[in-house]
């Protein structure tokens, strides 16, 4: 009956939000930011899953359809876009050479780094889409020969990792403007460091979201001129 | 919130057909945010349509990402095979792209908004 059950979309979905809800009231209690409720939430699911020995894909049942309002929600990232276009048409020169280098460096750093530590071509060429969106990083990375789960994966780590560290990584290093701060957490963590920013200020959350496609349309063209350039 | 997560989804089903047609890199819910503000942007939609299911759905899209991290637990081992270049490369090139663009974009916003102000 047990097994039945867990194999329902009810499980995954009630699962996600009993443990989400649990980790942001957790997260209001202990004000650190590793108590982030995406990160606890993760770890606590896996921990769970892996403890009771229920499956991934019965998991995800229930767990794909709380994903899938991601889509819509990337939509509606036009609408403070929209609302704050007069602040951010303003400074659409930062905007769009902060991304740029944001990208390059992205790619440079994390491939760079790979290789110098002695990654297999596999990882390194997997680590190069690490900032973008994870649809577009997937799009990427099977096409330069990568391992589209490992990027997957190494995406979401880079997400939380920036959603949790960036906004304090920003003030400690002179980074106060709204709209930097949005810009160099969107660039670096896409989407989960986008969802952050919408908790910190709304302008900064339009910056990372307007990032979040600016870097992924950057990465797309950049990486195919590196990787010709450096003959990887 | 119906009629606004509706428009939100078929702007998304526009992004992915012409993802698809033209079978561009770009995800079919990336081209239906530009879809959308090229559609504000030029009077063919109205912002009120939008603006409660937009504000609901991103002040918890947080939320969203989860069950995509747990996902990860799939590829344990794959990372673990060469976790060293992994994470240092992870962990040392997220910081370095926050710092070059926070800093950079910051440096270049300064003198633009001295003027505006």
């Amino acid at each position: 009956m047990w097994t039945d059950l867990v194999a329902t979309p009810l499980f995954g979905i009630t699962l996600t939000l009993v443990v989400y809800l649990l980790a942001q009231h957790f997260y209001r209690r202990v004000s650190s930011v590793w108590a982030n409720p995406v990160l606890v939430s993760i770890v606590t699911i896996i921990l769970l899953l892996k403890g009771s020995g229920v499956e991934y894909r019965d998991y995800a049942r229930g767990g794909d359809i709380i994903l899938f309002l991601l889509g819509p929600s990337v939509v509606a990232l036009a609408v403070p876009l929209y609302q704050r276009r007069e602040e951010i048409w303003k400074r659409k020169r930062p905007i769009l050479i902060g991304v740029f280098a944001g990208s390059l460096i992205s790619i440079v750093s994390a491939c760079g780094l790979a290789w110098i530590l002695g990654g297999s071509r596999e990882i390194v060429l997997s680590l190069a889409p690490k900032s973008v969106t994870t649809p577009i990083a997937i799009s990427i990375v099977e096409k330069i020969g990568g391992v589209a789960p490992l990027t997957a994966a190494i995406v979401v780590l880079t997400g939380c990792l920036g959603a949790v560290c960036g906004p304090e990584f920003c003030r400690r290093i002179g980074v106060t403007s709204p709209v930097a701060t949005g810009l160099a957490v969107g660039t670096a963590a896409h989407g989960i460091g986008t969802a952050r920013m919408f908790e910190v200020d709304r302008l900064s959350g339009a910056v990372a979201g307007l990032a979040i496609g600016l870097n992924g349309l950057m990465t797309t063209f950049l990486l195919p001129v590196l990787m010709v350039i450096s003959g990887y | 919130m119906i009629r606004g997560l509706t428009l939100l989804l078929l702007f998304q089903l526009c992004g992915e057909f012409v993802s698809r047609v033209l079978d561009l890199p770009i995800p079919g819910n990336v081209l239906g945010m530009g879809l959308l503000l090229l559609g504000l942007l030029t009077n063919v939609v109205d912002i009120k349509w939008f603006e409660e299911a937009a504000d609901i759905l991103l002040s918890n899209m947080a939320l969203f990402f989860v069950p995509a991290g747990v996902g990860v637990m799939v590829y344990g081992n794959l990372i673990a095979s060469e976790w060293i270049p992994i994470s240092v490369a992870t962990v040392l090139s997220t910081f370095v792209v926050m710092a070059v663009t926070g800093k950079l974009a910051q440096k270049l916003e300064t003198p633009e908004q001295d003027n505006v102000d």
